[in-house]
């Protein structure tokens, strides 16, 4: 069948039930919002302030739903203000498929108007970048992409159409074809026959060996890593975990793969982990990491990271293997299925002596009295009055470690956060897709100051489509974690990160049309939070902090895990 | 048509990516790319085929001059230029066809790098052409792997870059 | 166990297949210049399977850095096939163009003679230059190259070595490693 170019581009967004498209207009994607026109009862698009905001939101949609999120921007300018976006995605394995279209094959690599070089600036931040040039190629194109995108460990990917590629009176050969045939289309074939494309069964020597390195380990630690949310490996792996009967650490990134309350879990591991986390981390003998890559925020010297273990990594992507920390034990699969097999093949063991040496060291997780608003009481007040399955967005800095710390979060897609890239002013957009993707659940913003400000036009977008986001923003004066680094290692030199100036959050929630509040006290967060839940819009609630607010335990940069800069609860 | 396009670099990381960027950018492919340190040390010469018009190697010739990297660009066009390439063929041979490839080596003028009990691995340098007809003479043989290292190219004469 | 790495800095061979889609080699350069590495040459070239090139890249590294950068080309989607070769296990061959200038007859001779020795050929003779065409080994060249520079060099080309391993082995060959890195790549 013959259908027009960028009919079949929607038709196979449709192929991949795609049901919610974020992004921006623009000159050369004209044509494609051409046809979203006739496709906008099938596929809703919304509309962002700014594209980096649509990249995050498509990627918080990914993150929270599990399945792919699609992003549109136009060329140049559009397809530049989604590089942060597209790097946030890429260093936190999200699979999402941006779509961008360029100038003409007439006017490329001639400096055009808002011609840049897409697919060569998106090329290090991506999974697979493509540059369509043949209408014809349309459809293996976008079938390759969302499935380079889902599969293996995850990604985003590009796509670049020329303008005439678009063009109204283009016309090509079409069939529909669902995702789960459409894996069997030629260019997946190509790509099936040339990488072996199959369903992985993990190595079972590796895995024996790892059941008798188990069997003789007395003082075994687990990390939850971020493969175990993205593989959706939580039920197994807590199930592997209650077996092997051993504390277990989690990542930034593994927030949600392990429950937060499971009497197993020391908290996080790394630069702010737990003391009962680092200190397992120094002392255990096998070291079992799973989908976990020892960035340098987590395995901060490399050389006395787990100095008396025996280290075992468990991961998709054998590139990480010996990257970061040199291991002594591998296995090759996607997490789910690897620690399946590793259920069937292990007994029950019983490590008591072990955790009674290193759950006590957990930090009591109840919020101080306090006069002052604090952080924790912050958080308490989310935790206990938001509902159990709330989603938490969160920026990047002192507030993003506090959440970490003092929210529990139960299954993957719970906690949606920039670990790896750290980008700042991801939380709003995140939320804003994890809410449209998510319409039952509560989704709450956490926020800091510094971050808020730099995103904070998607307030716009919150009350446009009418989502009851509540933002609540750790506001404390100041960018706080790179004032705590300056009170801490340089001298309290407070170079350019104090924050005294406006505006007035109340008020901008207000001139946005959403609620605002300002809180100074516990009591005052709480009815502020309740009637936040109640108003049925979205809402800013102004927390206001101490400027030096420390988040506690801190351990520098490239020091080993256990030197604790400042210790837990200590003031 | 072929182009030969020649350019002499400094020899410093990341050279070498910028400039295929502005080969890709356009969406073109290289045919072959070659890159060689010079009788100085500091500086790489990089020879690059491209099978395109003519209108799109100016621009990249263009656009090539502009890097500060690049010391000199010149493209070289078929009838002035000595080309010669390189390959190392493995092919599979037992007893019986060892002899047969022999003779169609040294019919070729390539020689035998490296043998054993079921392969053979053969070294020619020539024109393109002529390498391309060795290969295709040892097709029939089973061809286990082939690198070749495309084409280098001076211009004829006594001008230089 | 932790493995044994060869921690000396020596000359290693890369031989990347890729298929031969445009910015393939931009892909694969990246990852050089972004850990800041120079390599010494790179080399595309076409193979008999059409559609597929070879790139050989030589660099000096050790073991730790060689098996980091082929980690991380073994991920990218044009690339079918990597295998590290070293200077012991492998054949590695170049070959030079080189112009060399030549003000009379007695030079012209002398040239000539050196050429026969290292069983170069002259390729093109012009009034006053020479082209001459040598391969093999790179020392074997960079020895020919050493010996023309008292006459006054013009200009030189190179390929850049390529290599293959040497006996029946072949970049094609199947391994637990390869099977690995393809777990990552595409998982349907």
């Amino acid at each position: 069948m013959k259908i027009r170019a960028t009919a079949a581009i929607m038709e196979c967004l449709l192929e991949q039930e795609v049901d919610t498209i974020f992004g921006y207009p623009g000159g050369t994607i004209l044509n494609l919002y051409d046809e979203l026109y006739r496709y906008q009862d099938r596929i809703r698009h919304v509309l962002t302030a700014h594209e980096q905001g649509a990249a995050h939101a498509a990627d918080g949609y990914a993150r929270s739903t599990g399945r792919v999120g699609v992003c549109f921007a136009t060329s140049g300018p559009g397809a530049t203000n989604l590089t942060t976006g597209i790097a946030t995605a890429h260093l936190d394995s999200s699979p999402v498929v941006f779509i961008t279209c360029n100038v003409g094959e007439s006017l490329l690599g001639k400096d055009s108007f808002q011609e840049v070089d897409t697919t060569g600036i998106a090329m290090p931040i991506t999974k697979a970048t493509y540059l369509v040039r043949d209408p014809q190629t349309i459809p293996d194109v976008m079938r390759q992409a969302f499935a380079v995108a889902a599969t293996g460990r995850p990604g985003p990917v590009l796509i670049d159409f020329l303008k005439n590629v678009t063009a109204p009176d283009v016309m090509i050969d079409y069939e529909f074809v669902p995702w789960n045939q459409n894996r069997a289309c030629s260019s997946i074939q190509a790509l099936a026959s040339s990488h072996a494309l199959k369903a992985p069964e993990p190595d079972q020597g590796d895995i024996d060996t790892l059941v008798d390195m188990i069997a003789q380990s007395e003082r075994p630690l687990l990390i939850c890593g971020g493969g175990v949310v993205r593989g959706k490996a939580d039920q197994v792996f807590r199930k592997f975990a209650e077996k092997l009967d051993a504390p277990v650490a989690i990542t930034v990134m593994g927030g949600g793969g392990f429950p937060g309350s499971h009497p197993l879990t020391t908290g996080m591991i790394g630069m702010h982990g737990s003391q009962a986390s680092n200190v397992a981390c120094a002392e255990c003998d096998l070291l079992i990491a799973v989908g976990c890559r020892f960035s340098d925020r987590v395995a901060l010297d490399p050389a006395t990271f787990a100095s008396q273990a025996k280290v075992v990594q468990i991961d998709i992507d054998r590139a990480e293997i010996d990257k970061n920390v040199l291991t002594d034990h591998h296995i090759i699969g996607s997490a789910k299925r690897v620690l399946t097999l590793l259920n069937e093949k292990m007994p029950q063991y019983d490590h008591t002596a072990w955790k009674e040496h290193i759950l006590p060291m957990r930090a009591p997780s109840v919020a101080e009295d306090s006069p002052k608003l604090t952080p924790q009481q912050v958080l308490e007040v989310i935790r206990l009055q938001a509902p159990h399955d709330t989603i938490v967005a969160t920026d990047v800095g002192q507030h993003q470690m506090w959440s970490i710390k003092y929210l529990h979060f139960d299954y993957p897609g719970q906690l949606l956060t920039s670990g790896g890239f750290g980008t700042m002013g991801f939380g709003l957009g995140a939320a804003i897709g994890a809410q449209m993707g998510n319409p039952d659940k509560r989704v709450v913003h956490v926020t800091g100051d510094g971050c808020f400000r730099m995103n904070c036009h998607e307030l716009c977008t919150v009350e446009h489509y009418g989502l009851p986001i509540i933002t609540v923003i750790f506001n404390n004066g100041t960018l706080g974690m790179v004032r705590q680094w300056q009170s801490l290692i340089y001298g309290k030199r407070y170079s350019e990160t104090t924050l005294d100036r406006g505006p007035d959050f109340v008020k901008l929630a207000e001139a946005y049309g959403l609620k605002g509040f300002r809180v100074t006290d516990r009591a005052e967060m709480e009815t502020a939070f309740a009637q936040a839940l109640a108003c049925g819009s979205g809402a800013v609630i102004d927390c206001v902090l101490d400027i030096d607010e420390m988040v506690r335990p801190m351990v520098a940069a490239g020091s080993p895990i256990t030197d604790f800069l400042l210790k837990e609860g200590s003031k | 048509m072929k182009q030969t396009i020649s350019v002499l670099v400094e020899n410093q990381a990341g050279v070498l990516n910028r400039i295929t960027s502005l080969f890709s950018r356009r969406a073109f492919n290289i045919d072959s790319l070659a890159v060689g340190v010079t009788d100085d040390p500091t500086l790489s010469r990089i020879t690059i085929i491209v099978d395109n018009g003519n209108s799109v190697v100016e621009q990249v010739e263009k656009q090539l001059n502009k890097l500060v990297e690049v010391i000199k660009v010149r493209t070289l066009d078929e009838n002035s230029l000595i080309g010669r390439e390189l390959m190392i063929i493995k092919v599979s041979a037992n007893k019986s066809s060892r002899e047969h490839i022999m003779t169609i080596c040294s019919i070729c003028g390539a020689k035998v790098a490296d043998i054993s009990p079921t392969s053979m691995t053969l070294e020619l340098s020539d024109t393109p052409d002529r390498v391309s007809t060795f290969e295709d003479m040892m097709r029939p043989f089973n061809i286990l792997e082939v690198a070749r290292t495309g084409v280098i190219a001076l211009q004829k004469g006594g001008g230089k870059i | 166990m932790k493995k044994p790495l060869d921690t000396r800095r020596k000359l290693y061979t890369m031989c990347i297949l890729v298929e031969d889609v445009p910015g393939v080699l931009s892909q694969v350069s990246r990852l050089f210049s972004r850990k800041g590495y120079n390599i010494e040459s790179i080399v595309s070239g076409a193979t008999d399977k059409p559609g597929i090139a070879r790139i050989s890249i030589e660099l000096i590294g050790d073991e730790l850095m060689i098996d980091q950068i082929a980690a991380q080309c073994r991920k990218l989607l044009p690339v079918k096939a990597v295998k590290i070769l070293d200077e012991e296990t492998c054949i590695r061959r170049e070959i030079a163009l080189i112009k060399v200038s030549c003000a009379d007859r007695v030079s012209r001779d002398e040239i000539i003679q050196l050429v026969n020795i290292f069983r170069a050929k002259v390729i093109d003779v012009a009034k006053n230059a020479l082209t001459i065409w040598v391969f093999g080994s790179q020392s074997k060249n960079a020895a020919l190259i050493e010996m023309l520079e008292d006459f006054g060099i013009l200009e030189i080309a190179k390929t850049g070595t390529i290599a293959i391993e040497r006996g029946c082995n072949t970049i094609y060959d199947e391994s637990k490693l390869k099977e690995e890195y393809e777990y990552g790549k595409n998982v349907l």
